[in-house]
């Protein structure tokens, strides 16, 4: 399969009373993205409002609590649409050509949904931990109608952010891209016949499905309910999964990491080089210890059969899925395929803790992604997008987190893809 | 004013002599001897060695309490800045001295102390008791051992906080610290599978521990008359939660009494728990903790009692040498009270 993405770059956003990009500077014009917004029965039943803000590189603001990241693509070529299931139909996307409006993402924030929602600071610290403090964000900060439940809450804000994006990707329809890339993997013998003697590597990439607020969707379906199947790579590129969990935000995949799997991304930096990169399994993290077997069953069966010699592991969340982690790890590794993971640490504030639930010594070759419990100073902003009136209950605050001056004290884990476990970031631990 | 160091090293590098030498006891000179003059002058004047102890590793091995009690009494009067041993590479009683001495004054006298030794150094099982910089193993390591050395011993009299391990070249000593890295995670996690393909060396940014495992307690023979103690992770607090227990990575747990509670209703109890939707949990607390079957057991003849209190924290992201403490702290408690037995909710 072989997808085309062609990336726009974005250098500013502002408010208009149109919606357009024009020599990279993307207007928008709120009401029109609160209309298209507002076109979902969810976001009709369940939000009271929606209030656009657009926070930039460098500026004093923070985003909090930060629910979702998502890149704006539109599909100009080929099958299917972006977010297929979801918001386009169903049909299978990953080939053709797809748009990216590169440099900016769609965020969404508001009144908390679970407690594990995040903070982005565009300047001081926390940015030095957030990608997303170097992209120009579009901010829809959603209040809920009162009396919604958790659940329904979070679905309608997955919805009204993933529709926004979609409003936004679609103006980079009809532009020229300033720079165009191509991913391209084989079927199984046209790729050993294309790519002799080359080792065969897959990616075996694990999904939050703990449940209760962590879930993560495939083609729009639950992906606690799907078991290990495959996938090309560049299905990813044109959002086939999506975020809908709620786990703690330094190490969640929001929609934008899905987007720009660095995983797949590094890989295919060595397609056809050093590896022939096969194609990408997904597997899910549920919390029963027989979905657990049968996961990793299906993940290792999938290896196997693809005759692969290497994969590279990722986890999501941290604890429970930890136990997903070592399973994937030891029946690759028990039938000779030969793995790397990717996690990050809970090792406590004083770093002293053993940082994974469960460990077993074939995992020899594990990437971190830093210790999410480490303490930092936050200093105060000019201005914050969203409240911070959950700072003190986010996973990663205490009761006097926020102190009177507006800095925060935390740990890691409030920052917003801070320990990412695809290795989006440059952080680690030793 | 610079910096005043002490700084240990044996008969062979002070120049007495190898082998044979190795029996002397413990001597004090003044200024800097040997491999001092390295650190010196890395240093740039900023610190100076005012004096350097020369010992015999046969000695030290073989009279360590009198060596001991002697350097320490010098060390104290001299009170420095930083105490520094070796680098001793990989001579393996050398190492030990460096190691043991240097631990010795870091615990007595609260100095900071830095060592440099292998890897392999037999010294180097205690790498999480004193700092240790990783060198060669022969002396021919000294020119790269020394600016390491004496970078990380300026940070410790300045007390600057340590970075990473890999950073600051000292071995792991079992505290993870952050870092940045050149390259993001994904792209180290290829060239770490590219080397394992190829069957190259390739270092984990994180070794596995050794997980403690627990063996089960002995069946209780009869239930009836046996007190049972309801404890969670799952975060089940009165409504409002007075204590603050955190959402994620809880620094303590909360006792609470259920003295008369014949079952938790959604108006006087919630969970704290920041890794799950509360809803099922907060409109049926029973459900993490469950007061209401276990109170019916208790009609029932099946079990003796309910303990008066449970204890509960927050499981999400706590870390286990938390953990570990909270139950420490409670099992006693629960002993005290005559408890047989405790029902453990998670979520």
């Amino acid at each position: 399969m072989k997808l085309e993405l062609g990336f726009i770059q974005i250098k500013d956003i502002q408010f208009s009373n149109e919606c357009a990009v024009k020599d990279g500077i993307l207007y928008v014009n709120a009401d029109d993205v609160k209309a298209f917004v507002y076109e979902n029965d969810d976001v009709k039943a369940y939000i009271e409002s929606i209030e656009l803000d657009i926070a930039k590189p460098g500026e004093s603001v923070r985003i909090t609590p930060v629910k979702d990241v998502i890149e704006p693509r539109v599909k100009v070529e080929g099958p299917g649409g972006i977010f297929p299931g979801v918001v386009s139909k169903v049909d299978t996307v990953g080939s053709g050509k797809t748009h990216v409006l590169k440099g900016m993402a769609v965020v969404t924030a508001g009144k908390i949904v679970g407690f594990q929602e995040g903070i982005i600071d565009m300047t001081g610290t926390g940015a030095q931990y957030t990608p997303f403090s170097k992209t120009l964000n579009l901010v829809l900060v959603v209040k809920p109608v009162a009396g919604t439940k958790q659940h329904d809450y979070e679905r309608a804000v997955r919805f009204a952010g993933l529709r926004a994006a979609t409003f936004i990707g679609e103006l980079g329809r009809n532009l020229v891209p300033d720079e165009t890339k191509t991913y391209e993997t084989y079927g199984v013998i046209e790729g050993y016949n294309k790519l002799p003697g080359l080792p065969r590597v897959g990616y075996l990439h694990m999904l939050q499905t703990q449940g209760l607020l962590h879930d993560t969707y495939v083609y729009g379906v639950d992906a606690k309910r799907i078991v290990a199947t495959l996938l090309n790579p560049t299905e990813t590129m044109d959002g086939a999964i999506l975020s809908g969990n709620c786990v703690s935000a330094c190490d969640k995949n929001t929609t934008y990491h899905h987007l720009n799997n660095p995983v797949v991304a590094e890989l295919f930096e060595q397609h056809g080089k050093t590896i022939n990169y096969v194609c990408n399994i997904i597997t899910n993290e549920n919390v029963y210890l027989a979905d657990k077997q049968r996961g990793s069953d299906w993940a290792a069966k999938l290896t196997k059969l693809l005759d692969l010699d290497a994969v590279i592991v990722s986890e999501e969340g941290f604890g429970n899925p930890d136990a997903d982690l070592i399973m994937n790890c030891v029946k690759n590794e028990k039938q000779g395929i030969k793995t790397v993971l990717i996690t990050d640490e809970y090792a406590g504030q004083d770093g002293k803790s053993q940082s994974l639930a469960d460990s077993d010594p074939l995992a020899d070759a594990v990437v971190s992604g830093g210790n999410a419990n480490m303490v930092i100073v936050l200093p105060p902003m000019d201005k914050v997008i969203g409240t911070l009136d959950f700072v003190d209950v986010i996973a990663g605050g205490h009761a006097g987190s926020l102190r009177p001056d507006g800095s925060i004290e935390a740990e890691l884990q409030v920052i917003t893809g801070a320990t990412n476990e695809m290795g989006f970031n440059c952080m680690s631990a030793r | 004013m610079s910096y005043r160091v002490v700084h240990y090293i044996n008969q062979f590098f002070a120049n007495v002599g190898g082998e044979e030498m190795a029996h002397i006891a413990p001597e004090l000179r003044e200024g800097k001897v040997g491999p001092g003059l390295a650190f010196e002058t890395q240093w740039k004047g900023e610190a100076v060695i005012v004096n350097t102890i020369v010992c015999g590793d046969s000695y030290f091995a073989e009279h360590e309490k009198e060596a001991k009690e002697q350097i320490l009494a010098w060390v104290k009067e001299i009170n420095p800045d930083l105490f520094i041993a070796g680098p001793a590479f990989n001579a393996g009683r050398y190492g030990y001295a460096c190691a043991n001495i240097a631990l010795e004054v870091q615990t007595v006298l609260d100095i900071p102390v830095l060592t440099g030794m292998y890897k392999e150094n037999p010294g180097a099982d205690m790498k999480d008791k004193i700092l240790i910089v990783e060198t060669a193993n022969s002396a021919a390591g000294m020119r790269k051992a020394a600016p390491t050395m004496a970078k990380l011993a300026m940070k410790l009299m300045k007390g600057e906080e340590l970075a990473a391990s890999c950073v600051d070249g000292y071995l792991p000593n079992g505290i993870r610290r952050n870092f940045f890295e050149k390259e993001r995670g994904a792209k180290r996690a290829v060239k770490m599978l590219l080397a394992k393909l190829n069957d190259q060396p390739f270092v984990t940014e994180f070794p596995m521990p050794d997980f403690d495992r627990v063996e089960p307690g002995k069946a209780i023979a009869d239930m009836s008359k046996a007190t049972v103690a309801l404890c969670t992770s799952g975060g089940i607090v009165p409504k409002g939660n007075p204590d603050h227990i955190e959402s994620s990575s809880a620094s303590h747990y909360g006792e609470y009494d259920i003295e008369g509670v014949e079952t938790l209703t959604a108006e006087g109890w919630a969970t704290a728990h920041g890794g799950y939707d509360p809803v099922y949990a907060n409109d049926e607390p029973n459900r993490v903790l469950p007061v209401d079957v276990l109170r019916q057991m208790e009609k029932e003849g099946k079990i003796g009692k309910l303990h008066r209190y449970f204890y509960t924290t927050v499981g999400n992201g706590t870390a286990v040498a938390s953990s570990k403490a909270f139950a420490a702290e409670y099992a006693q408690k629960l002993l005290r009270d005559g408890v047989h037995a405790v029902i453990m909710t998670s979520t």
